[in-house]
């Protein structure tokens, strides 16, 4: 197999464009399933768009090609976003995205890499998606493969020691072929019970801190900024003799204005009602785009 | 008498007497050597023992597929599917009783669900860890991987089995476990012995009852049937090297000759080889039997010969419960 043609990069509008779009498909694919995620999905997308669209060295035509980009979705709850960008990156048909959770579909409610072309590890059981990816950037450097390893952490299953145990381990090889990028939303499904009341504050602080105390190079962004995201990845792929963890500040739910920073939503399903709402928002956004004023205020 | 039936094959074992010792992890250590000059795709994890597994073998051999995790086993089996994806076929070097149960999740999702070409190998199992105690014993590893859809689970009995074994788990894709002891065991199979993965091996045939064995637990039930002989009770002896896909044929035939079933490993009798018995004579054919094993205890630090005697699976405790198995009829 061959490397695919290399294209021009898409603008920062092409990528804002494709987000909105993307977030309609995972907030329609929800809705039709009843059943699912969608505050961390929405929160990852401008992250998930960036990779599929701007930065992956990816064929869809050849899902098995040796020197392709690796990607592992550690927040495996958030597969719906996954599946939403190799839908539209042509891995399958948009029109699929009807059978998510479906029986007999390939998009299962978490990631089956055997089961639909373009995943690259099963996923599901939080905090076990960073030892994979620096399974397969250790096996890149024994092949002399040039291909980079990207792995998408959710920062609550950062709470998990594997994730720890995993850090400790690509440093100690210094796999400068593996980025983590933290979906830094700031909220988990449930939280801490409190004296004085109930809390549902980021699981962990600081977690750049504690990514280099690791031995891991740090670059902080706004998640959601698609010149910020493209300025922290462009540079996580340069940098040499280290890891990298770009920690993308997010917020869960985005994109759909009732859904922002409600926990609530971190796996509700939108009434018809709700979907109508969403879908309005979304569109008002993409007119804005098309029309210049796109760029996040 | 007649041959066993099915694909279950007949063999002479070596005698007992003055037979070869080696400790089953030091083959292991050299095989895993002599296995990476035929497959350039085989590498070895470390979980920070590789001088208790023998995994120094091959790190002071074979340098460059020597990857050290640390203490780490969770990551260890995660990076080592991340390396199957790439065609690397990883053995990993840990204690049985962490890569059974400190990973168990991790081996769940990451190797048995998607299938992955990993060769998990536990060391220290059973009881017999050098005075290690309960924390280093592993008495639930088969029944912990012999849940797992998919995953081939292996115990050789003796250094010739061992090194067949490992050959038999590079030839074949998919995720295995191999059950590796740690103190000397007598050789039992002559040069030449080729293991398959499923197929028992009836080492013995007697038509009065019936004893198997898993692992190096066979060499006990070799000595139980010469007990027994001394009585003058006829016994077989079959041994299952594969605890999945178990020899459910060998099972049934041995069943129907015999009347009568012992079983003996180094294991707790839930869940491994004496559980793995009674489902297929339940089902196929109901029969009188006997499991010798641990009875649902854990350990503790001691001399092999006061654990062999104090979790009754010495070849006594065999021979024992094969008698039972006349008294009651």
């Amino acid at each position: 197999m061959s490397a695919p043609v290399a294209v021009t990069r898409p603008s920062l509008d092409d990528l804002r464009r494709t987000s909105a779009e993307a977030r309609k498909l995972i907030v329609q694919a929800i809705h039709h399933a009843g059943a699912g995620h969608l505050g961390g999905p929405l929160s990852a997308t401008d992250l998930l768009t960036a990779l599929y669209f701007d930065q992956m060295t990816i064929d869809p035509e050849q899902p098995e090609w040796a020197e392709r980009d690796r990607f592992i979705l550690s927040k495996g709850h958030s597969s719906i976003a996954l599946y939403v960008q190799l839908a539209l990156r042509g891995y399958f048909p948009v029109d699929e995205l009807k059978t998510f959770d479906a029986a007999q579909s390939r998009l299962q409610g978490h990631p089956d890499m055997h089961a639909l072309p373009g995943l690259e590890m099963s996923t599901g059981s939080l905090g076990q998606g960073l030892s994979p990816g620096a399974g397969m950037a250790l096996g890149a450097r024994l092949r002399g493969l040039s291909f980079r390893t990207w792995v998408m952490l959710g920062d609550g299953e950062i709470q998990e020691g594997q994730i720890w145990e995993a850090a400790f381990v690509a440093a100690r090889y210094r796999l400068d072929n593996l980025t983590a990028i933290l979906d830094y939303n700031g909220l988990p499904q449930f939280g801490w019970p409190e004296a004085s009341g109930f809390t549902r504050e980021v699981p962990i602080d600081d977690p750049g801190g504690k990514f280099r105390a690791f031995g891991w190079h740090v670059i902080e962004c706004d998640g959601h900024d698609h010149a910020s995201i493209r300025e922290a990845l462009d540079a996580a792929r340069a940098f040499v003799g280290q890891p990298t963890c770009v920690v993308a500040h997010t917020i869960k739910g985005k994109g759909v204005s009732y859904m922002e920073g409600d926990f609530n939503w971190h796996a509700k399903v939108p009434s018809d009602d709700n979907l109508a709402t969403a879908l309005a928002e979304l569109d008002a956004q993409i007119a804005a785009i098309d029309s210049g004023n796109g760029r996040p205020a | 008498m007649s041959s066993a039936t099915g694909t279950t094959r007949r063999i002479e074992p070596l005698p007992l007497a003055g037979a070869e010792m080696r400790p089953l992890r030091d083959v292991w250590g050299e095989t895993l050597v002599e296995l990476a000059a035929e497959y350039p795709d085989l590498v070895v994890l470390d979980g920070d023992l590789a001088n208790s597994t023998r995994a120094d073998i091959f790190a002071a051999a074979v340098p460059d597929r020597f990857f050290e995790m640390g203490i780490a086993e969770q990551n260890m089996v995660g990076v080592a599917a991340g390396m199957a994806t790439l065609g690397f076929v990883p053995w990993l070097s840990t204690f049985a009783a962490f890569m059974a149960n400190r990973a168990t999740d991790q081996v769940r999702i990451v190797v048995a669900q998607p299938h992955l070409n990993v060769k998990m190998c536990g060391g220290y199992t059973g009881i017999l860890t050098g005075k290690t105690g309960k924390t280093h014993q592993s008495v639930e590893d088969i029944a912990t991987f012999r849940a797992m859809p998919g995953v081939v689970t292996i115990a050789p009995a003796d250094a010739v089995e061992m090194r067949s074994a490992m050959r038999a788990m590079m030839e074949i894709d998919g995720p295995m476990y191999l059950r590796v002891t740690r103190d000397p065991s007598p050789t039992i199979f002559p040069a030449g012995y080729r293991f398959e993965i499923g197929p028992g091996v009836l080492l013995r045939e007697g038509s009065e009852v019936g004893l198997i064995g898993t692992g190096v637990q066979t060499v006990r039930v070799l000595e139980a049937a010469d007990l027994l002989a001394n009585e003058g009770i006829a016994a077989s002896v079959l041994h299952l090297p594969t605890l999945k896909p178990i020899d459910a044929d060998a099972i049934v035939a041995l069943a129907e000759r015999t009347g009568r079933i012992v079983t003996a490993e180094d294991h707790s009798i839930i869940g491994g080889l004496g559980s793995a018995v009674a489902e297929v004579l339940g089902e196929r054919r109901p029969t009188p039997m006997r499991r010798v094993g641990l009875m649902d205890v854990y350990g503790e630090s001691a001399p092999n010969d006061y654990l062999l005697e104090k979790y009754g699976i010495s070849a006594g405790h065999v021979a024992r419960a094969a008698r039972e198995l006349f008294v009651a009829g």
